[in-house]
């Protein structure tokens, strides 16, 4: 009895404080009368100038806009844990410590390099942040002058983010960081299963702070494939909305680079040239993947408008999600009618990916059908580039990564030249006017996509091929055969993905005939 | 005292294991196995767009050692149940043992092979 009327006590204790803390504000349950006049920061409480409602005003445009860039690249962020279940599924269970740690090391490696230099040498010179709240302390860029044109090759400011301690310069490091991080695990699926693992380590560094941040500058940080509209004449310069070049190009040429340089893994290729199938060994899981890819690919495009006040940002989710779906159905379909007569998985994971990756750049400057058919497109693009790198090049990429990644990336830049619509863009890259096409009557824009689509495939060419040139001399690229065979999980991780779990190696790795 | 060694296809493990109950044999040891062979390639596996066979073909092997009373409804279960009449049934190999113990409590030859029950 005693403790009941304890109980009750308490509870009437409880209701009276509760009624005293909120006795001078009535509770508002559906939100009607929460947000008013007197939430202005104003010099009277309650009663604000009209001075004080206009830097209100500003203040919450620019806060929506920085809350939508900072949550965008939380998601994005989101997307290594897709691109690491994809590639671990889609290789082998004696290797998966090893393709998953590549996975998750290149995180912290390409942010590091890209907080040392790749920011500064991205965006030292990108200039005012509009969307952002307009600081301008990013100023300087390395040109130089080729017939009275200034080339922007590369920013020089924001070393270790020195110099530029502010709030908005800020939210575009974290929004950039993870973009490059994307760029930087694409590799690591083409050359899974035989990349030793201290190469790939110098790799994770150069990539975050050389090999991206430089054409990133060119297309996004005010260099020269920005300017050729300025310059030339040639539409709004090199257009790359969410980053078919700037981050998929990149990445797949540096995935074809990687695995040419490597070689193929052991077993699969036949004396003759035929290839064999090496099954990943974790289907389920690369197409969980896939589903996180493709949500975290609405922040990835959207988020790329860099303000939660541009209504254009629902286009680009729409068009986004569109072109993904019409990209896994053309894959899926082709493959069960046309090749091999099975729908197969990891097919339909690819289509569905280079879907998302082609739409990337012209994602907020087409029409919603020209979404649908440029998806349709990459699905059938993927299958056969995908064929082709493996059956004619002899380049042995484990998941796809150069057809999914590099041949639509470019498909992605051209598919922007040709099907942009006219009504978005203006003031972009310093150009009145919408983004035209070609088929909406602007070639000049075509020029400049294909312009930046070559110099990208010949600039990262090379320094790929430098950088793994040197890193060869260094530390060599490519495990010993005995340890190939045998599974990279011990010789290089020193523990394996299924410990305990007893695996057939041998059938894992087919008998070259 | 003999040794029965039957390999059989893992979809007819159960059928076989029903089969030799009813014919009175109650223990036996089994393990999965693996072998290679002249298997047809049928297209069923395919891995982005190559058509490929696994070059190993999965199999149950069965031993079951009985006294020679038993041998010859030992072998006729097996291959009642194990069959299907297209490649790739099995075999079945039979060999004698020299002698046997129970570990238990050390019983020898044939009495070790089955409980006194039966």
């Amino acid at each position: 009895m005693k403790k009941y009327l304890v109980l009750i006590l308490l509870m009437l204790v409880t209701a009276t404080a509760t009624s005293y803390i909120y006795a001078e504000k009535a509770p508002d349950p559906i939100g009607a009368t929460t947000g008013t006049s007197s939430d202005v920061t104003a010099a009277t409480a309650g009663k604000p100038t009209l001075d004080e409602v206009a830097a209100q005003a500003g203040h919450n445009k620019i806060a929506i806009n920085m809350v939508w860039v900072l949550v965008t690249g939380f998601i994005v962020m989101f997307m290594q844990f897709g691109f690491a279940a994809v590639e671990g599924g889609m290789t082998r269970a004696k290797n998966a410590s090893h393709t998953f740690a590549m996975n998750f090391l290149i995180y912290p490696l390409g942010m590091i390099g890209f907080f040392i230099c790749g920011f500064a040498f991205m965006f030292g010179g990108v200039g005012a942040l509009g969307t952002l709240g307009g600081y301008d302390g990013l100023n300087q860029e390395f040109t130089i002058n080729i017939a009275g044109h200034a080339f922007g090759l590369i920013g020089t400011k924001g070393f270790f983010l020195n110099g530029v301690y502010d709030v908005s310069v800020f939210a575009l490091f974290l929004f950039q960081m993870v973009f490059m991080d994307t760029t930087a695990t694409i590799p690591t699926g083409s050359m899974a299963e035989r990349w030793k693992y201290s190469s790939f380590f110098i790799y994770g560094i150069l990539v975050g702070s050389i090999i991206y941040p430089i054409y990133g500058n060119w297309v996004w940080g005010g260099g020269w494939l920005s300017q050729l509209g300025n310059m030339f004449g040639l539409g709004h310069g090199h257009v790359d909305f969410a980053g078919s070049s700037v981050v998929h190009l990149t990445g797949g040429v540096l995935a074809f680079v990687g695995a040419k340089i490597l070689g193929p893994r052991l077993g699969k290729y036949n004396k003759d040239g035929s290839a064999n199938a090496i099954p990943g060994h974790n289907i389920p899981l690369a197409i969980l993947g896939a589903f996180v890819l493709a949500f975290c690919w609405f922040s990835f495009n959207a988020g790329s408008s860099l303000a939660g006040g541009d209504f254009r940002i629902s286009i680009a989710a729409v068009n986004t999600m569109i072109a993904s779906a019409t990209g896994a159905l053309a894959s899926t379909l082709y493959m069960w009618f046309f090749k091999t007569k099975k729908p197969d998985p990891t097919m339909m994971i690819n289509g569905l990916l280079a879907g998302l990756v082609a739409i990337t750049a012209p994602c907020a400057f087409v029409t919603v059908g020209s979404a649908a058919l440029i998806g349709l497109i990459s699905g059938i693009l993927v299958i056969e580039a995908a064929f082709f790198v493996e059956l004619k090049l002899k380049i042995d990429d484990p998941v796809g990564a150069v057809a999914v990644h590099g041949v639509n990336g470019a498909f992605g830049c051209i598919a922007l030249g040709l099907f942009a619509d006219g009504t978005y863009g203006d003031g972009l890259n310093g150009i009145k006017g919408g983004v035209t096409g070609l088929f909406y009557g602007d070639g000049g824009q075509l020029a400049a996509q294909l312009i930046g689509v070559a110099s990208n495939i010949i600039y990262v060419s090379i320094i790929g091929w430098v950088v793994f040139k040197l890193i060869d001399l260094a530390v060599g690229n490519r495990v010993s055969a005995e340890d190939e065979l045998r599974g990279l999980d011990i010789p290089e991780m020193g523990v394996e993905a299924y410990s305990g779990v007893k695996m057939d190696k041998n059938s894992e790795t087919p008998l070259s005939r | 005292m003999k040794k029965i060694e039957a390999i059989i296809r893992t979809s007819k493990f159960s059928e076989v294991q029903t089969a030799l109950r009813e014919a009175g044999i109650d223990f036996f040891t089994y393990a999965d196995v693996t072998g290679v062979g002249n298997e047809i390639n049928k297209g069923e596996h395919t891995y982005r767009g190559t058509i490929y066979d696994t070059s190993y073909i999965p199999r149950q092997l069965l031993t079951i050692v009985v006294r020679d009373i038993n041998v010859q409804k030992t072998v006729d279960a097996v291959l009642k149940a194990a069959q299907t009449g297209v490649v790739g049934d099995g075999k079945i190999f039979v060999s004698t043992i020299d002698d046997s113990y129970r570990i238990r409590n050390g019983e020898k030859g044939d009495t070790s092979l089955y409980n006194k029950e039966d």
